[in-house]
């Protein structure tokens, strides 16, 4: 199975855990990447704040490079939850709005390329994974269950919501991660706040609205005793793992909810080190959770040898005006 | 209304807000005021208006209200009022284009969350010079200006992160920048500030 692949800012840094669990896990399973060359960001939900038209041009190249790709099935993969809404929401508009794609094409002229909408399919990677590869294919490269793990399968919004490219699950109430787990033999529970929304960039704009939607997910999955919480998402893993004990401070409560990605329990299902998975890049601890299921996590893992100093965090220059 | 009877008003705000919102129709002029937007929203109890207030305001022609209004900047696109809503009105797209009015005109200035239009500006402005974004250029750049006595906080978060090899200390910038670059300027001619 080939597929262009789009792997998005948030991969290369702050997810690097969910890049490295994903490449690990897709090999196995005949998953191909082709990396679309040179893209770039997809403007998050900031750019279409600013400018309408340079945001959808600024997505559309990424669209117009994808399909110079021979050999991608017509197919680009999104493992980032925001990516994916981004390239899917530009592909459904030039679709639908003859007057937005000739104004997109006339500026990715201006860079010499060009998008004709309607050919490419955006697919996140938890879809091509469970639809493509399927249960059966999965089961087979399981060595070490999953038993005894409580997990909350949390989809976050955008992977189901709005479903611009057709719905592969429910925007209210999905389940093909929930199954996904069974698979790979963990005890899903039940999670109300499944498909909530994790506070996307409000922990920048106002922290105590963030904390409020933080908290929910957090307590939500801790009141259906889970041991962790697993995330499609990179987004969604840094607001709940990243600010979690901001977030208990705000509230005075004191939750351990660890944060993975679906990848990195693929990943430990397929009997694969921790360490290879990206495992370890939490803050919130998921070694006691894993000890549970007898999976190891070598401690000497935490990176400390670099002494950090606040020296070491230099301001960036401003960029040159371009 | 006839076509020509239809060209010789002067456009309303309403009309200013739905040429402005891509896509095709966006079925502003359908809403019930039925509430289930609002109902539906994490952020809505700290919003000055849900959104159902906020669409009728907009037919009232109230402008500098909605566009002061820290609604839109507190839209966390989730888009469960998008799916739920009974006549299929684009809110969250609609609450971008609010953004980018608000901006152009200055009334966001006036908003609970004025701050906000400065982190999507410095989010962008890695994204047009570089080709990728920035997180600690952003959060370090976004803080300094805008929350200064916060950096604090901030640089103990930025810690956290690089201990854990979560941040790069220096973007990446893609290969072809000016091709990107090109593009970008060609759209902004073309679709103007908004």
């Amino acid at each position: 199975m080939k597929y262009g692949y789009y792997p998005g800012c948030s991969l290369e840094r702050n997810a690097r855990a969910y890049h490295q669990s994903a490449m690990a896990v897709t090999k196995p399973l005949g998953i191909e990447f082709k990396v679309v060359d040179d893209w770039n960001c997809c403007g998050a939900t900031e750019y279409i704040a600013i400018n309408r038209l340079a945001a959808y041009a600024l997505v559309a190249r990424n669209l117009a490079l994808a399909t110079k790709q021979a050999d991608n099935g017509h197919q680009l993969v999104a493992p980032c939850s925001a990516c994916f809404l981004n390239l899917s929401k530009a592909e459904y508009y030039l679709s639908n709005s003859p007057d937005l794609a000739a104004d997109v094409n006339l500026a990715l002229e201006a860079g010499g390329l060009h998008y004709t909408p309607g050919h490419l399919r955006v697919r996140h990677l938890l879809d091509i994974i469970v639809n493509d590869v399927g249960h059966d294919a999965i089961a087979e490269k399981i060595t070490n269950p999953l038993k005894g793990l409580r997990v909350a399968a949390y989809y976050g919004c955008l992977i189901v919501r709005p479903a611009y490219q057709g719905v592969f699950d429910d925007p209210e109430y999905p389940i093909t991660l929930d199954k996904l787990m069974k698979t790979l033999g963990a005890e899903v529970v039940d999670f109300p706040l499944k498909a909530n929304c994790c506070g996307g960039h409000m922990t920048q704009i106002s922290e105590p609205v963030a904390f409020d939607m933080i908290h929910r997910i957090i307590k939500n999955a801790a009141d259906y005793q889970a041991d962790i919480i697993v995330t499609v998402c990179p987004m969604c893993q840094l607001n709940l793992d990243a600010y979690q004990d901001a977030m208990n401070k705000f509230f005075k409560t004191d939750y351990h909810v660890p944060i993975l990605y679906f990848t990195q329990l693929i990943g430990l299902a397929f009997g694969m080190a921790a360490k290879d998975l990206g495992i370890g890049k939490e803050f919130v601890d998921a070694r006691p959770a894993l000890a549970k299921i007898g999976i190891e996590v070598p401690e000497e893992e935490a990176p400390k040898k670099k002494k950090p100093s606040k020296e070491a965090l230099p301001m960036p220059s401003m960029p040159e005006e371009g | 209304m006839t076509a020509t009877a239809a060209q010789a008003r002067a456009p309303t705000f309403f009309d200013e807000v739905v040429q402005a919102t891509p896509g095709g129709p966006i079925h502003l002029e359908l809403c019930l005021q039925c509430g289930t937007c609002g109902g539906s929203c994490p952020s809505g109890p700290d919003m000055d208006h849900t959104p159902r207030a906020l669409f009728a305001m907009i037919s009232a022609g109230m402008r500098e209200k909605v566009l002061s209004s820290n609604t839109p900047w507190y839209c966390v696109s989730c888009y469960y009022c998008m799916v739920r809503c009974p006549q299929e009105i684009h809110i969250t797209d609609l609450m971008y284009t609010l953004k980018r009015m608000a901006i152009k005109e200055g009334f966001y200035r006036k908003s609970s969350a004025a701050g906000a239009p400065g982190f999507s500006q410095t989010f962008i402005d890695y994204v047009e010079n570089y080709g990728r974004s920035f997180e600690l250029g952003l959060a370090t750049r976004y803080h300094l200006s805008h929350h200064p006595l916060d950096t604090v906080k901030m640089a103990t978060f930025g810690l956290g992160m690089f201990r854990r090899g979560r941040v790069d200390l220096a973007p990446k910038r893609i290969k072809r920048v000016d091709e990107l670059k090109a593009i970008l300027a060609k759209a902004k001619e073309i679709g103007g500030e908004e």
